[in-house]
């Protein structure tokens, strides 16, 4: 683990009213890697990829990209009072950032979803080339009165470069939700790097996937990361997919970390069998 | 002080009559998520039934047929205008009631041929009374009676019986209610029973105090009940009743305030400044309870 | 190379378009002995303006409604804010004396058609150029003025869910209404009373020295306006940003992860879809010949709503064509609903004062019930490709013959 640090996560704690659904949760994404966090069903996997991309506010903890601090927290208001967690004086002090999911997108985090979140009403084409309006030189001036067309003609050539390189191009004017639900998971991925992430988050990519689908996955994922240059942290059930491509492990159980390692280490360790076999 | 009395009676009675029309905004609104727009035009055709009833049926025939009838038209707006579109998108629902509405108001525009409609007096309600030297009718005294006393009923119901407990368990998660076995649509529909008989009662006490009904004269009363709604937490009965009184003692008190600064005008834009301000500070309302979206 | 030979089929389109319409008002003129219909009293007219007005509405509502998803229910108070910034700047100063006579004359006495006559001269040529300015960059300030309301409304309201909108939307431009009415104003909005004198489509019309009309322009002006405002709303939807805006009407939280700022966009759409509503109602005001804030009803943004979904929510050109049918049906070809009719001694039940509009609500919820996609749906009328629709179901023909 010599390469630096591209995610941060440093007592992430996130609490709804009573409910710790993430708690304390520590972890380190390098960069270049491909990051895995595992876990049961509820273990709060998707709340800590709701944390690192803006849709909450995590009720305590911090949260760096690239050395730079992004997410901080502590609890305020209702929460204070009723904090369950720990290190709520850690980040008292500071000053709290909560940037809105789109911020986070900017600097370099893309995302994918568990349940497939595209367009519908649009092209698989115009799925990817939404994507590049943030990057976009233009205001809306030059947008309605046609000062933007070098701008657009790029963004059109870059998309259908990105859509041949997925092997999209052929079904470039289907909409996008009548694709087949493998392809549909292709295409969450491609509009996702059409925003030029440096860190991409996967949130179950393999999910309702067949074998072989999920074996194909396997090297997608790392050809996307040898190819783009990026750091890939993934949510996954898929056990065979995870210990096929991962760096390294991170397991957590009702939102607490229980086991951290590469993963002939984490496959061996009997605190993640029992969490996995639900042995009490 | 006789005027602060009297200022203060008809802000209390105004503020009930809202509070029976916002009882059926926020029930429907609980379990559909839908702003019936055609609410306070049901309100207002319960109105007119008052009129045409009475006219030709001895009163207290006339009024309880007044509420069937508005019960009816609840039920079928419902069946007719909601139902089919469950699974269509929210905003389409949203038309569709913006729809009726319209048709509400041109129908009684036609019937009505446009011209404001006296509303019948009342044997009781429409006596006057003396309270503490201000005259009175008694209309405005006993609506606030009235409107505990109905929503002191509508809670047990709500609260110990079966149907209850299916609209609580309806409000909170429809598709989960749905796997569960309960009759979603028994439930809407008992919702929209509820919520049109109320909107009757409330018509005969609304109109009683005031001269005239035209087609229009649902739509504001039934706004501002929305207002009401959302005021005290949108899906909690006891909010939307403390919402409507608030809002209906603070609409007679700009109403009543000297001539000269000619501030009446703004008795209704009042209602909705208010609206934007609970939205912008506390959405949820005083009794409401926020709710998170799922990614 | 392509793109450009498919945009001057448009221009040539549009250019026919309005030839086409100055025709029709002019024709009676040079021409003696023409149809009832074709005289500039007909209710022909009154349609073609008045469509030409509101379609304007429905599109920029649409904008909003159908490409953002944004469910607001404002479009009445921001074609108040427009109407009334144009009336109060256009209205000459040696008429302002007689229409604010209630508040003894207007608080400020600037009036842009006297300022370019000041400049141009108040004859032939230059009259023409000071009316012309004049209502451009009172529309341009009307649009200006409702953006900028919306912009303020914008802030607290666009953070709101969807039908949270809808209500604080429709509450904004009631109390917009209340404002416009307060007599405490007087001197500025002339309180409860209209605003009038202002130049109106009329004024368009040209006359000789003597004061007979040589060439009617009424029609074609609102027609012009119309058309290069919804040409600039549909260059927006085809935009970049125009496709920002759908990705937000499809999946917000998706969008939002894709880098797109739903707040500055949702005001984006809100702002531009205000300006074109004001510049609307600044049209409407030169329609009706008066501004008056009663006029700007809740009801108004419901018929404006309503046209928008029989013309498919997302679709500019059905918004166009709902306008027309919409307008013509409730002006001029269901007129007949509403007066009392005899098939020889038979006489018609149901017909009378006010049976037109229930007639036309059913219609309405028919719609709305059982054709949700409206005219349209979410397609664009597009003459080329009808035409290609046609030439491909007469070649499969062909193939199935053969």
């Amino acid at each position: 683990m010599d390469n630096k640090i591209a995610l941060h996560l440093e007592n992430v704690t996130m609490q709804f009213g009573g409910v710790v659904s993430v708690n304390n949760l520590s972890l380190d994404v390098p960069e270049n890697k491909i990051i895995a966090l595992i876990g049961p069903n509820g273990a709060g996997k998707t709340t800590a990829f709701n944390c690192i991309t803006g849709v909450y506010r995590p009720t305590n903890g911090l949260i760096t990209f690239m050395g730079e601090p992004v997410v901080r927290s502590h609890p305020t208001g209702k929460d204070a009072k009723n904090y369950k967690g720990e290190n709520a004086d850690k980040y008292a002090k500071e000053s709290i950032l909560s940037p809105t999911p789109d911020q986070i997108t900017k600097l370099g985090i893309a995302r994918t979803f568990q349940n497939i979140r595209l367009w519908k009403s649009m092209t698989v084409f115009d799925n990817v080339l939404v994507a590049k309006h943030m990057r976009a030189k233009q205001n809306v001036f030059s947008a309605v009165f046609r000062g933007n067309l070098h701008e657009e003609k790029r963004m059109r050539e870059e998309t259908m470069e990105l859509l041949k390189e997925q092997g999209l191009d052929s079904v470039k004017d289907e909409l996008a939700t009548s694709l087949p639900y493998g392809l549909q998971r292709r295409l969450e991925i491609a509009r996702a790097l059409a925003t030029d992430p440096k860190l991409l988050l996967l949130d179950e990519p393999a999910a309702g996937m067949n074998p072989q689908e999920t074996l194909e996955l396997a090297d997608f994922v790392k050809e996307i990361r040898d190819k783009y240059k990026l750091t890939v942290f993934l949510i996954e059930h898929h056990m065979d997919l995870v210990m096929n491509i991962s760096d390294y492990i991170y397991v957590i159980d009702f939102g607490s970390e229980i086991a951290r390692g590469v993963p002939e280490e984490v496959q061996s360790n009997q605190k993640v069998i029992e969490a996995y076999l639900g042995v009490a | 002080m006789e005027y602060v009395i009297s200022v203060l009676l008809s802000g209390i009675s105004v503020g009930g009559q809202y509070a029976l029309i916002a009882i059926g905004y926020t029930l429907v609104y609980g379990i559909l998520r839908l702003i019936n727009f055609a609410h306070g035009d049901v309100f207002m055709v319960a109105g007119l039934l008052g009129i045409y009833m009475t006219a030709t049926l001895p009163i207290s025939v006339s009024l309880p047929l007044v509420i069937i009838i508005t019960v009816f038209l609840g039920f079928a707006i419902e069946r007719v205008a909601y139902k089919p579109l469950r699974e269509a998108p929210r905003m389409s629902v949203m038309i569709s009631a913006i729809g009726v509405s319209y048709l509400l108001q041109n129908t009684a525009t036609y019937v009505t041929g446009g011209q404001p409609m006296t509303y019948p007096v009342i044997p009781f309600l429409s006596d006057t009374v003396n309270v503490a030297g201000t005259q009175t009718k008694w209309v405005v005294i006993l609506t606030p009676i009235l409107v505990l006393v109905l929503v002191i009923a509508l809670t047990q119901l709500i609260n110990r019986t079966k149907v209850g407990m299916a609209m609580r368990a309806v409000s909170k998660d429809f598709e989960t209610s749905r796997l569960m076995g309960i009759k979603i649509n028994s439930v809407i529909s008992a919702t929209f029973i509820i919520g049109s008989a109320l909107a009757a009662v409330g018509s005969i006490l609304f109109f009683t105090n005031y001269p005239a009904i035209t087609p229009m004269a649902g739509s504001m009363p039934g706004l501002k009940a929305f207002v009401a709604a959302v005021f005290g937490g949108i899906g909690s009965i006891p909010g939307a009743v403390i919402g409507a009184f608030i809002i209906g003692i603070c609409e007679t008190i700009i109403k009543g305030l000297p001539s000269s600064w000619d501030v009446s005008v703004f008795s209704d834009a009042f209602t909705f400044a208010l609206l934007i301000v609970i939205l912008v500070f506390k959405p949820q309302g005083l009794f409401g309870e926020a709710a998170t979206d799922k990614v | 190379m392509k793109v450009k030979k498919k945009h001057t089929r448009e221009i040539a389109g549009i250019i026919i378009l309005f030839l086409f319409v100055i025709l029709l008002e002019n024709i009676s003129g040079v021409i003696p002995g023409m149809p009832a219909i074709l005289q500039p009293t007909s209710p022909l007219f009154t349609v073609l303006k008045k469509a030409a007005v509101y379609s304007l509405v429905a599109v920029s509502m649409n904008l909003l409604n159908g490409f953002t998803g944004l469910f607001s229910l404002g479009q009445a108070g921001f074609m108040l804010l427009g109407a009334y910034t144009y009336a109060i700047l256009t209205v000459p100063t040696d008429q302002k004396a007689q229409v604010y006579y209630l508040f003894g004359g207007c608080a400020f006495d600037f009036s842009l058609p006297d300022l370019f006559q000041g400049i141009f001269g108040n004859t032939g040529v230059g009259s023409a150029v000071s009316l012309i300015l004049a209502t451009l960059i009172a529309l341009i300030l009307a649009g200006c003025v409702a953006g900028f309301f919306a912009y303020l409304i914008g802030i607290p309201v666009l953070r709101l869910k969807s039908d949270y909108l809808a209500i604080a939307t429709l509450g904004f431009a009631e109390i917009l209404r209340a404002i416009f009415q307060w007599q405490k104003l007087g001197p500025v909005t002339n309180g409860a009373n209209m605003i009038k004198g202002f130049p109106t489509f009329s004024s368009f019309n040209i006359t000789d020295t003597t004061g007979n009309t040589i060439l009617r322009l009424s029609t074609f002006v609102p027609f012009f306006i119309t058309t290069v405002c919804i040409i600039l709303i549909v260059c927006l939807i085809n935009s970049s940003y125009g496709r920002a805006f759908k990705s937000i009407r499809d999946d917000e939280i998706a969008a939002e992860a894709m880098g797109i700022g739903l707040f500055k966009h949702k005001m984006l759409s809100f702002v531009i879809s205000s300006f074109f509503a004001g510049v609307g109602g600044a049209m409407f005001a030169m329609y009706v010949a008066n501004a008056q804030a009663k006029a700007f009803t809740s009801v108004m943004t419901y018929e404006i709503l309503l046209i928008v979904v029989i013309g498919g929510i997302g679709s500019v050109s059905g918004s166009v064509l709902a306008t027309f049918l919409y307008v013509a049906c409730s002006e001029w070809w269901l007129r007949f609903l509403d007066s009392e009719m005899y098939l020889g001694s038979f006489k018609v039940p149901l017909l009378r004062n006010g049976f037109r509009m229930v007639v036309f609500s059913i219609v309405i919820m028919v719609i709305v019930l059982f054709f949700s996609e409206g005219i349209m749906g979410d397609n664009e009328l597009n003459l080329a490709g009808l035409h290609r629709r046609f030439q491909r179901k007469h070649s499969a023909a062909k193939k199935e013959r053969e």
